[in-house]
């Protein structure tokens, strides 16, 4: 007891030492003047108003995100009608297919006075075939060697393309994002500029220059030019600045020559860029028209993309299967890698 | 009690602290208890003694030859121009220069593959258009001046295309981005299934051209379908040929949209990924709302990648001509009638100097427009850094 007396003492006395001890009443507040009922009532409707509130934005929230996802599969439904409607008149009869469309196209260019007397005719649009048949694809795939060969006509000129063109561009970007000088910006500057060109514009000298070279109306009059073009470089230049320096300078520290530091550093860290790219101009030159239309005459060396732009009245009935097939590379691709797709055009993935 | 404690509190050698036992030969052998050691105490100075004392301190000795000594002005090494000295500094100039040209030659080795391919494919195209928009015509290669610029600025066809092309670049492009900031928003506002629309919207960039132009053929011609829904839905409502009416724009810009939005929504949600969270959850907390949080902070952090979807989505409103060409031909109706079909068309006509001065003024327009969205891009870039 007396322990305790003496520390409490001195506790005392320090603290009045310091200035520091008042006794201070405590403030009555509008809980501790109620009674002990009232502040039970009391409390228990505050909980009920919280339970209340949080219910209400309960289903605030609901309702937004139902707004939400009602928009995003009004916009997705507006993405993909499209991509089913080819996908499920694919197994349409070439009869039916034609019966249903026909319409459409008699009111076009060169049946524009025909088109009158259909007037009363409304186009059926379905999505789901009367009877399934597979006939559409079996006369592609198996009746007629020549959409094969359209199809692997666009394998040839799409695959080299895309190789070459991503070969090219890795070194070049990797120049333009380590050597930064005055001129080389103006010249990457001037690269930006013939990205943005039309095809249209350098039409005529490009025929030209093919038609010199000797390679007019091969395979090479659109490869070439395709491997050189510089949207690759445009993009992966601007992915590789994003690379810290403090990593290449760790590197030629370390006695990294510059191929090792290209090879070990550069190109794993734009590993996705480069995959998205490779998607990317996939599906571009997979879709090729306008080249092929002018730089290959012969129709045999023609990819089946050109075909498919010219289908008319007499190939309708083959035209939705054409397309899906023609779609399978692309989604494949797309699905490969569509995470790198997404990591890689963002620009963001190496901080 | 009280000095029991105290008795407590005072150390005494017990062998616990010193580790060897009180009572033995050595502890007593070895030190008297009260012989202990000085200890030095710091001093209080005052500032100027401190400063003194600073200054007086003992020079530190033989650590480095030339410490403490005075150096004279004739110790300080003067390089006379001796041949010896010359040839040195030369080696170095040159070892210095040898570096500098390996370096250059380093990157622009790695740049040589595609400059002489571009240099072939696509610069000596330029030229040589630029030399035929002022020769009277690729065969007859008399001077002419600027004859076919005045040719091609007065040419009507060229006038209404080139205004077409700017509406249209000028209308979509901005629509393409704020529809696509808007979904991406949207998206990104804690919607479930959020990588599965994001991939349902990625879809029609995939699509062949010439099924999109099926369908839109389907869709929008005389008998299509969007008039059979009018039909049926609005009592004598009139049958409108979509591609060839004042509506025809519309229709290709919902083509572009359909095609390019899910693309640039993908830019934009990386984009809105990498701003940091904290930064938003702190403006939340200081009671900033959606929308006060959005235009402050994510419009900011956006702005670079609003640049990129838009020199990205310009690209692609030139290339909408393609769906364009192959929806309605060689000669469209009028407000479809684009720069690059007026091209196409002088191509086939054989007019080549028009078409080349009609190319050289269309590079000088674009080198304008392109310069001025990256010069304004450099300038935002710094304001993000600072």
């Amino acid at each position: 007891m007396d322990d305790i007396k003496r520390i409490e003492r001195k506790k005392q006395a320090t603290l009045a030492r310091r200035h520091i001890y008042t006794q201070v009443k405590k403030p009555e507040t509008f809980i501790t003047s109620m009674t002990e009922e009232a502040r039970e009532a009391f409390f228990a409707s505050e909980k009920k108003r919280i339970q209340t509130n949080l219910k209400k934005r309960k289903i605030r929230n609901g309702v937004i995100t139902g707004f939400g996802i009602f928009a995003a599969v009004l916009i997705s439904a507006f993405a993909l009608i499209p991509i089913f409607f080819t996908f499920l008149n694919s197994f349409m009869s070439s009869e039916e297919i034609v019966a249903n469309y026909k319409v459409v196209f008699q009111s076009m260019s060169g049946h524009a006075t025909e088109g009158a007397t259909y007037m009363s005719r409304m186009p059926v649009l379905k999505l789901i075939p009367e009877e399934v048949t597979i006939s559409q694809y079996t006369t592609l795939l198996f009746m007629n060697p020549e959409y094969l060969f359209k199809y692997w006509n666009s394998l040839l000129l799409t695959l080299p393309i895309v190789a070459g063109q991503m070969i090219v561009a890795c070194l070049a970007s990797y120049s333009f994002a380590r050597y930064r000088r005055k001129r080389r910006e103006v010249l990457f500057f001037s690269y930006i500029i013939l990205m943005l060109m039309p095809f249209q514009v350098t039409l005529v000298p490009n025929y030209m220059i093919a038609d010199t070279l000797g390679i007019l109306n091969t395979v090479w009059a659109i490869i070439l030019p395709g491997i050189f073009s510089t949207f690759a470089i445009f993009l992966l230049t601007k992915y590789m600045r994003q690379i810290p320096s403090g990593y290449i300078e760790a590197a030629t520290l370390d006695g990294a020559s510059e191929w090792q530091i290209f090879t070990n550093i550069a190109l794993p860290l734009c590993k996705n860029a480069i995959f998205a790219l490779t998607i990317l101009l996939f599906i571009d030159y997979w879709n090729m028209v306008e080249q092929p239309l002018v730089l290959l005459t012969d129709a045999s060396k023609q990819p089946l993309s050109v075909f498919l732009s010219q289908i008319n009245e007499p190939e309708l009935g083959i035209a939705f299967a054409a397309s899906s097939v023609y779609m399978i590379p692309p989604l494949l691709i797309f699905f490969w890698g569509e995470d790198y797709l997404v990591e890689g055009i963002s620009r963001s993935g190496i901080k | 009690m009280d000095s029991r404690i105290e008795k407590n509190n005072q150390i005494s050698d017990k062998g616990e602290v010193t580790g060897i036992r009180p009572g033995s030969a050595i502890a007593k052998s070895d030190k008297d208890p009260k012989e202990v050691k000085e200890v030095k105490r710091a001093v209080i100075l005052s500032e100027e003694e401190r400063d003194l004392a600073i200054i007086n301190r003992p020079k530190p000795k033989n650590v480095t030859p030339l410490a403490g000594q005075k150096l004279t002005p004739k110790d300080i090494p003067v390089f006379e121009d001796t041949p010896e000295r010359r040839q040195k500094l030369e080696l170095r100039k040159k070892r210095h220069f040898k570096r500098k040209l390996r370096d250059w030659g380093i990157f622009t080795g790695y740049l040589t593959p595609s400059f002489a391919g571009v240099l072939v494919f696509f610069f000596l195209p330029l030229l040589m258009l630029l030399k035929t928009s002022f020769q009277k015509s690729p065969t007859n290669t008399d001077f002419v001046g600027f004859r076919n610029y005045e040719r091609v600025l007065t040419n009507e066809a060229f006038i209404s295309a080139s205004e077409n092309t700017l509406t249209f670049a000028l209308i979509s492009v901005p629509l393409a981005v704020i529809l696509a900031l808007l979904i991406a928003l949207l998206l990104n506002s804690g919607l479930p299934g959020k990588s599965l629309f994001r991939s349902f919207l990625l879809n029609p960039m995939m699509v062949p051209v010439a099924s999109v132009v099926l369908i839109w053929q389907v869709f929008f011609s005389y008998n299509g379908v969007v008039n059979g829904i009018t039909a049926q839905l609005f009592e004598g409502a009139r049958k409108i040929d979509w591609l060839k009416s004042e509506y025809a724009q519309v229709v290709i810009m919902l083509l572009f949209l359909w095609k390019n939005l899910g693309y640039n929504m993908v830019l934009f949600l990386a984009a809105l990924n990498s701003i940091p969270n904290e930064i938003l959850e702190s403006a939340a907390m200081d009671g900033a709302g959606p929308i006060k949080r959005f235009f402050s902070i994510k419009l900011h952090y956006l702005s670079p990648t609003i640049f990129f979807v838009g020199i990205m989505s310009l690209i692609n409103s030139f290339k909408i001509f393609r769906e364009v060409y192959l929806l309605t031909g060689d000669y469209p109706f009028d407000n479809l009638y684009m720069l690059q079909h007026f091209m196409n068309n002088k191509f086939t006509q054989l007019d080549y100097s028009l078409l080349s001065s009609g190319a050289i003024v269309m590079c000088i327009v674009m080198i304008i427009i392109v310069g001025g969205l990256f010069f304004a891009e450099s300038k935002f870039d710094k304001d993000v850094e600072e």
